[in-house]
């Protein structure tokens, strides 16, 4: 349904409002102190990541009480975009959707020294601030990989996909970009650095690959040896989850590595702006960042790491994300894969 | 303020101010244009292009018109500024992909250039570019117009940047002509203020045609003040001359008048006729004392507020003096005694000389006969000149009194005199920074101190 | 003495000319510097009275003038005071003194005679009566050769006797003469001079002798 949606475009969803979007879970966090206000937050990331951060927030700002409610990106998109919803602070990974948003004017200025402070690609005016930087990454089974070497970039891996088609055949996972809007995001975002990714999503083709929604699966699926390699997934999810096991490896490839932003805006229809303006300053601030770095296993947001990997390629913050959003270019850009994946 | 009165370097800076104001301010105003223009052909030329760029990947077909975006069409409009990106591609008035609020242009026909224009477009102000491609579909030619719009924030801020440098600018420049205008001000008025200086540095008989050089402009200024130099010239030399021909035209029959007087005197020996010529005599010799007088206070008065600047060698003058009063004081059988040191003060000669006249004169008519005038001339932080007498005293009257124009002494209604002398010798004093008193003398008499500032 | 009176003014000249002729002496007036120079040419002064202000020319050109010429009388000017340096100016160019119109005779005359005994003049001033030869023009008095010095009140007084020995001068005649006009004397004040001078005269054959009422006249004994 939400793949129809999109494949739609822009045009019906900005006519269509479909009733309330859908929400996964809401979550209450009382106050510390004496009950106050309420600060209500829209956010695509699961409420046990980002627990600890809003409760040293609350610890740190006793009387406000906290709802954060969490959706799927199209879902906080739509929220706001067809609902105009009442949130004071909307958080989500989808970078081109939050850059839609502030680009339609949804977004309040917010101005404080910590977000005027963060560097020209984190955020986008006074609108758009990113908070984490989470790398794209390739995650592969060296055992299952046996004697053949791991790919440093994607000329290596359409290699070794070619050299052993008979051990990869239906054991490659990556996303469905007409399922998922992180799917479409991080392949548009590789057609934009390269055109070697049209030669993988041929070899991959030929190679019955799985096509998932979400990161996790492909990382149990990995971990359970259903996989051999999945491309595109979530470097902060797979770090973690794979850290107690030898056998399976992230890879961030060297020819590039696509660098997600998560960010947040405050939407013009907030009832407390202040809140969702001291929230998001929480985030960047020293104590906000160890937090997130330590407590949510999110990599905050940070210069001099980029600056250390040449390799990474943070996703620009400006309208060339509204480009893939157009209704034409994104049946296109299926078509396209469509194509690709079933040539044989 | 009377307009004519007004400083003439306070006129020439404030109008070189006004005229440097209006130059910043046209300055501002050209930088700011100029500057707008600028920074809107630039968004023009990135508009045009981004919307250029998507017309050409517009494609035809069976089934309708195919739109694909060029990213670097959208890219480029984020690299110049952070600002907001809208677009609407139409077929008459269906749209179709964009954001169809998205305004058309004023003027619908649209040609192969793209137009440019400016509208309210949600809660901002767009710049919106918009060309038409038309496109085969069905094999029948459809008209597409494709319309790409951005904010014009940073366009603002480049604005609002140069709005702030020319300002700097235009308020630099001013300052900067302030500073000049100044300096201007004071070279223009520099030969007036020279020129001032050199007449007024001069002496109170200095009464030359000015000779010093001028600018053009000041030349018929200095005619004038030369002209008028002249006239005053020239009514001085008469009134001089007046003064001296009405002095000579009174004092010679007085003269007459007296000598025959003595002679009757001589010839008569009725008691009665002796007291009328005893009386004429009187009459004659106080009318000329007065004209003396007269004539000595008239000259401190007018030379008072322009002294000569010399060297005054009071030893000598007293000396001079004492010598000419000799004759007169041996009339009487008085003695003269002076006690001088040498002292020299600065100021006016003739002033200083009618003073010590006066006094000198003062103390030989109230000196009995017999007696001793003790003039004496001492340092002793300024010149003191000391005159005193043995005379009648001043009789209980304070130096201001007697120092009055007009005031005589109380007791010195049979002694000739217009009561002037005093007065004079008081105002020379003043005139010279100095002071004179009259104080009473152990012994009896009066002494009389002069006492003027040290060269 | 012989006087050169240079003064343009007929009225004032005349009656200088007269009064000065009541003290016995000679005087030539001139109305012009021509005539004075005429008058220079034929005869010799004792003393020149020279006005300022004269139809043919200034006083003090003439003065300058002479002065270099090398001419040495004695020239005493009679200013009209015009202006307060006129006395320097003459003194500076030759003068010997000056007076101001309108001038006291006593005083011309005692300006006259300290002129001439500056420049120590010739000793025909020297009057003898009985035993006491008078110089006025040292206001010396000498007694059978013993020097006698005379006040200025006595000289005069000894002065105004010994012009007419023998003859009676009133008490008022005398006080005219000896006093200022200005001042204010009695008749009385006169005895002290005469007392005086009797003392002065003491041994010299002469005597001032007291006509009670009238006056008083120099005698010889």
């Amino acid at each position: 349904m939400r793949a129809f949606v999109v494949a739609l475009g822009l045009i019906l969803l900005l006519g269509s409002v479909a009733g309330g979007f859908t929400v996964e879970e809401e979550v209450l966090f009382p106050p510390a102190g004496q009950p106050g206000r309420e600060l209500s937050i829209l956010s695509t990331t699961d409420t046990d990541v980002m627990r600890p951060v809003i409760e040293a927030f609350q610890a740190a700002n006793p009387g406000i009480a906290i709802s954060y409610t969490v959706a799927n990106s199209q879902e906080v998109y739509a929220a706001i975009n067809d609902e105009g919803k009442a949130f004071d602070l909307v958080i989500s990974s989808a970078m081109d959707l939050q850059m839609k948003l502030a680009n339609d004017g949804f977004a309040a200025p917010v101005r404080s020294a910590l977000s005027e402070a963060l560097p020209g690609w984190a955020r986008w005016q006074d609108r758009l601030f990113a908070f984490a930087q989470e790398n794209v990454v390739l995650i592969v089974s060296r055992k299952a990989l046996g004697a053949h070497q791991l790919p440093q970039t994607r000329r290596d891996l359409i290699e070794l996909l070619r050299d052993d088609p008979g051990l990869f055949r239906g054991r490659i996972g990556t996303y469905d970009p007409a399922r998922s809007g992180a799917g479409y995001l991080f392949a548009t975002q590789d057609v934009r650095q390269s055109d070697s990714f049209w030669r993988l999503a041929e070899v991959l083709g030929g190679l019955s690959p799985r096509l998932y929604t979400s990161s996790n699966e492909m990382i149990s699926d990995l971990k359970h040896g259903r996989l051999v390699l999945a491309y595109n997934v979530l470097g902060s999810y797979a770090g973690p989850r794979l850290a107690d096991n030898k056998d399976d490896v992230v890879v961030e490839l060297e020819d590039y590595t696509l660098t997600l932003l998560r960010t947040g805006l405050v939407p013009r229809t907030a009832r407390h702006p202040e809140l969702g303006g001291a929230f998001l300053d929480f985030l960047l601030s020293p104590n906000g960042r160890q937090l997130i770095r330590e407590k949510a296993g999110l990599p905050p947001i940070d210069g001099a790491a980029l600056f250390a990997s040449p390799h990474l390629r943070p996703m620009r913050l400006d309208p060339g994300l509204l480009v893939f959003l157009d209704a034409f270019k994104r049946k296109a850009f299926l078509d396209e894969w469509e194509s690709a994946l079933n040539r044989k | 303020m009377n307009r004519a009165s007004v400083s003439l370097r306070l006129r020439l800076v404030l109008q070189l101010l006004g005229i440097a104001a209006v130059l910043a301010i046209v300055l501002y105003f050209t930088v700011r244009t100029v500057a707008d223009e600028a920074a809107e052909a630039t968004q023009d030329g990135v508009l045009g292009a981004a919307t250029l760029a998507i017309s050409e990947s517009l494609q035809g077909g069976d089934d309708g018109v195919n739109v694909d975006l060029p990213y670097e069409a959208f890219s480029i409009l984020g690299s110049i500024s952070a600002d907001r990106v809208f677009y609407r591609i139409t077929t008459g008035d269906d749209t179709l992909t964009g954001y169809p609020d998205l305004p058309q242009p004023p003027k619908t026909d649209a040609a192969a250039a793209p137009v440019f224009y400016t509208m309210p477009y949600r809660d901002t102000e767009v710049r919106i570019a918009a060309v038409v491609r038309t496109v085969l579909v069905a094999r029948k030619p459809v008209p597409v117009m494709v319309m790409v719009a951005q904010t014009r924030q940073g366009q603002e801020a480049i604005a609002q940047s140069v709005a702030q440098r020319a300002a700097a600018i235009g308020l630099g420049s001013f300052v900067l002509a302030a500073a000049l205008s100044l300096l201007t001000a004071g070279n223009v008025l520099g030969p007036i203020n020279r020129l001032a200086d050199a007449v007024g540095r001069r002496g109170p008989q200095d009464l030359r045609a000015v000779d010093h050089p001028t600018p053009v402009e000041l030349r018929p200024l200095i005619t004038a003040l030369n002209g008028f130099i002249a006239r005053l010239r020239g009514a001085l030399s008469r009134t001089e001359t007046f003064i001296a021909e009405a002095a000579h035209h009174i004092r010679t029959p007085l003269a007459t008048v007296r000598a025959r007087a003595e002679i009757a005197l001589r010839q008569s020996n009725s008691e009665e006729t002796r007291e009328t010529l005893r009386a004429v005599i009187r009459a004659v010799e106080e009318s000329s004392r007065s004209a003396g007088q007269l004539l000595d206070h008239a000259t401190v008065v007018a030379r008072s507020d322009r002294l000569a600047d010399e060297a005054v060698d009071l030893a000598r003058l007293i000396a001079a003096q004492s010598e000419a009063f000799a004759p007169t004081a041996d009339l009487k059988d008085l003695t003269i005694r002076m006690s001088v040191e040498p002292v020299v003060v600065q100021g006016d000669r003739a002033l200083i000389e009618a003073a010590l006249r006066n006094l000198i004169d003062n103390a030989v008519k109230y000196s009995p006969p017999e007696t001793t005038v003790e003039l004496t001339l001492r340092r002793d932080g300024a010149a003191v000149v000391e005159v005193a007498d043995r005379g009648r005293g001043l009789g209980g009257q304070g130096t201001s009194r007697l120092t009055k124009r007009f005031a005589r002494g109380e007791n010195a209604s049979d002694v000739i005199g217009s009561g002037l002398g005093l007065t004079i010798v008081s105002e020379v004093a003043a005139a010279h920074g100095g002071r004179f008193e009259i104080v009473d003398r152990e012994g009896g008499g009066t002494c009389a101190r002069l006492l003027l500032p040290l060269a | 003495m012989r006087f050169l009176l240079v003064e343009d003014n007929p009225d004032l000249s005349q009656s200088v000319a007269e009064r000065l002729r009541l003290d016995g002496h000679a005087v030539d007036p001139a109305g012009t510097l021509a005539e004075a120079l005429d008058c220079l040419a034929a005869a010799s002064y004792d003393l020149i009275l020279l006005d300022i202000s004269l139809p043919d020319g200034d006083g003090r050109d003439f003065l300058r003038q002479e002065r270099r010429r090398g001419r040495d009388t004695p020239i005493i000017v009679m200013t009209a005071r015009a202006e307060v340096s006129d006395r320097v100016n003459v003194l500076d160019l030759g003068a010997d003194d000056y007076v101001t119109k309108p001038f006291d005779f006593s005083e011309l005359e005692a300006r006259c005679r300290a002129v001439l005994r500056r420049r120590g003049a010739a000793l025909q001033t020297v009057q003898q009566f009985a035993g006491l030869v008078f110089n006025p023009l040292n206001a010396s008095l000498s007694v059978g050769g013993e020097e006698r010095e005379l006040r200025n009140r006595e000289l005069r007084l000894l002065e105004i006797l010994i012009a007419a020995p023998e003859r009676i001068h009133s008490k008022a005649q005398i006080c005219d003469r000896l006093f200022s006009y200005a001042e204010s004397v009695t008749d009385n004040a006169i005895e002290v001079y005469v007392a005086r001078l009797r003392k002065k005269l003491e041994g010299s054959g002469a005597r001032i002798d007291t006509i009670r009422g009238v006056g008083y006249r120099l005698i010889a004994e």
